[in-house]
């Protein structure tokens, strides 16, 4: 095990557990800011970390329809939570976001926005089906006729440890979506955590440098047995399934069906669902004004299509009813949004059947459609 | 943008004066709005008091008693336009919680000679006694909305206030949903934003005090709430608040009551 020997690009590699803080100091030097899943006031959220011991160590979680719950283990994992409803999403397109400041100068304006300082993110832990939805949205806010900014500007920087889920939640439904549990590209470094060691494949250059004077050993082939044997496990258990097989035209096709009414009807419109989606990419612009009306500020936030002020036009909302509003979220993820990107825009990553105040199961609803449909 | 500065006067009805300490509270802001526009009558600020009529009248609290809705109309004719201030002057407030039951009995309870008060059966929003331009919601209200309105005004354009629930704002600034997190009640899906959501941002549920907001599906708040609830009755509690006698969630009371009756 000499220090100066680097792994190859595209090796798996074991290290000691704690040997993992010498990575996160090492993204820190070269002026990465580490993200990672971590518990404040009793929540999974992401946010900043400083080290291995503000990863939630020791938990489990709980996931059903409407109900998310942390559970205390007896086993001493750092990667076994399944992500809250905070997704990686809020940290390349940020839920509000200012794009333009304005003085009056004179007779004109003057435009006196302040370049945004943009961190480099270091996000640890992404998942399968979260790596599947930055692609997505790669192709939403990165397209070849048209870039956005500030997405790309965030986007190009970031650095990922994804990690491969070995114990998925009641709620997800990955392997539908072909997104997971396995991770497979887009990755600097993908970490499998075993129980005593970490077990990381090296996807970059940068990661591979990173890991200059970090003690590793090649992983051995029980070590690659082991990970198959228990990514081969996550993903018998995941019991809940999507049949994408006759999507997008199922929806398409029957768009006028009672059966949206019925959803209509346990559907609170709060907009939870695409809040928390790791693709939905809806904005709107608000402007605010000064009170001397020298100052005028145009900033970006989050929307939904369960907005009743979203698609609102001269004589009211084209969607003035909460059915139609359903219906437009679930046939463009379904639907539309294959015409549009070439894929649907679903990962299967259970978020919003998760954290649906109401309960509403996307998964169900596609099957009991498809029911209603053949009677 | 007018020439003249608007005169604006701040009244005060049946209310805790909140409102009015959100307006005297904005600090950063306040240098600014007496430059903007003309504090004309504003009782709670200053005694002076300049003759209307004015442009602008901000209204905080609810109409209780004889003498506020003669008050009303007067305010009503010596202004422009007219902005309903707070929850109390949009849908009551607290005290129209006598609304649902005997302003009497109460009186009785609190006042050692309840035959010295004057005042009305119910407590009601300034609406259901003179034409308003523009009600704003909350309680208190929410310093940036008084702020937009006055300066949409100022520009003769229409104010930007959200048209959706609490949850888009949890959303935004990243809090995980208490129903769902916490297990605890919140009537945040059919509430009003304008707030920031603060309550749930603090891990307690919204009680609605920015008045229910646009196409709330009451059945499905109910059914939702009442599965959840901690002890008998607390959906109907969270729904009968500051804000329990707007027409929304007087219905979702309504349609839970009965079910309650027939639980016990």
């Amino acid at each position: 095990m000499p220090s100066d020997r680097l792994p190859d690009i595209g090796s798996t590699i074991t290290i000691e557990k704690p040997a993992f803080n010498l990575l996160l100091s090492r993204l820190k030097e070269e002026g990465y800011l580490p993200i990672g899943p971590r518990i404040k006031n009793d929540s999974l959220i992401y946010e900043e970390i400083e080290s291995l011991e503000d990863l939630p160590r020791g938990y489990s979680t709980e996931q059903k329809p409407g109900s998310f719950r942390l559970v205390r283990e007896k086993h001493a994992r750092y990667f076994d939570i399944i992500p809250g409803s905070h997704s990686w999403k809020q940290f390349l397109f940020p839920s509000r976001v200012e794009l333009f400041t304005l003085r009056k100068n004179g007779k004109g304006w003057e435009n006196t926005t302040q370049p945004a300082e943009i961190p480099s993110y270091a996000f640890i832990g992404v998942r399968a089906c979260e790596l599947a939805a930055i692609q997505i949205q790669d192709n939403i806010f990165m397209r070849s006729d048209f870039t956005d900014p500030i997405y790309r500007a965030r986007r190009q920087r970031v650095f990922i440890v994804s990690v491969n889920c070995t114990h998925p939640a009641e709620t997800c439904f990955c392997t539908s979506m072909g997104t997971g549990p396995r991770v497979k590209e887009l990755f600097d470094l993908s970490l499998t955590e075993l129980d005593d060691v970490f077990v990381l494949t090296v996807g970059s250059q940068l990661a591979r440098r990173l890991m200059t004077g970090i003690p590793f050993d090649d992983a051995s082939g029980y070590i690659l047995t082991n990970v198959e044997h228990r990514l081969n496990h996550a993903e018998q258990q995941m019991r809940r399934r999507l049949d994408t097989s006759d999507l997008p035209e199922l929806i398409l096709e029957h768009l006028d069906h009672p059966y949206w009414n019925e959803i209509g009807k346990r559907c609170l419109s709060c907009a939870s669902c695409t809040q928390v989606c790791p693709t939905c990419f809806c904005w709107d612009t608000q402007d605010e004004m000064s009170l001397d009306g020298k100052t005028a500020k145009r900033t970006r936030v989050w929307d939904s299509c369960f907005n009743p002020g979203y698609s609102h036009q001269a004589g009211g909302n084209t969607r003035p009813t909460i059915y139609s509003r359903y219906r437009q979220w679930m046939s463009h993820k379904f639907g539309t949004w294959k015409q549009q990107y070439g894929t649907l825009g679903c990962v299967g990553c259970g978020r919003c059947i998760t954290w649906c105040p109401a309960e509403i199961d996307i998964t169900e609803e596609i099957a009991a459609l498809r029911n209603e449909v053949k009677r | 943008m007018t020439t003249k500065k608007p005169a604006v006067a701040v009244y005060k009805f049946s209310s805790c004066d909140g409102c009015q300490l959100s307006i005297l509270n904005m600090e950063d802001e306040l240098l600014n709005l007496a430059e903007a526009i003309d504090i004309a009558f504003f009782l709670e600020a200053t005694r002076a008091q300049k003759p209307g009529p004015y442009d602008i009248a901000l209204v905080e609290g609810s109409i209780t008693t004889p003498h506020e809705i003669e008050r009303i109309r007067e305010v009503r004719a010596n202004a422009k336009v007219v902005i309903a201030l707070g929850t109390c002057a949009t849908a009551g407030g607290i005290q129209a919680l006598r609304n649902f039951a005997s302003a009497e009995e109460y009186a009785k309870v609190v006042y050692a000679h309840p035959e010295y008060l004057h005042y009305l059966q119910t407590a009601t929003p300034i609406a259901e006694h003179i034409q308003v331009d523009m009600e704003l919601w909350g309680c208190p209200v929410n310093k940036a909305q008084v702020i937009e309105v006055i300066v949409a005004l100022l520009n003769n354009r229409r104010p930007n206030l959200p048209p959706h629930s609490v949850c888009l704002e949890c959303k935004r600034r990243g809090t995980p949903c208490v129903i769902v997190d916490k297990g605890i009640p919140c009537i945040g899906p059919a509430t009003q934003a304008g707030c920031g959501a603060i309550c749930p941002a603090m891990g307690r549920g919204c009680y609605g005090c920015f008045g229910p907001a646009r196409d709330v599906n009451t059945d499905a708040m109910a059914n939702m709430l009442l599965k959840m609830e901690r002890y008998p009755g607390e959906t109907a509690r969270l729904f009968r608040g500051i804000s329990g006698y707007a027409p929304t969630f007087r219905t979702i009371v309504d349609e839970i009551l009965p079910a309650n009756e027939e639980a016990k």
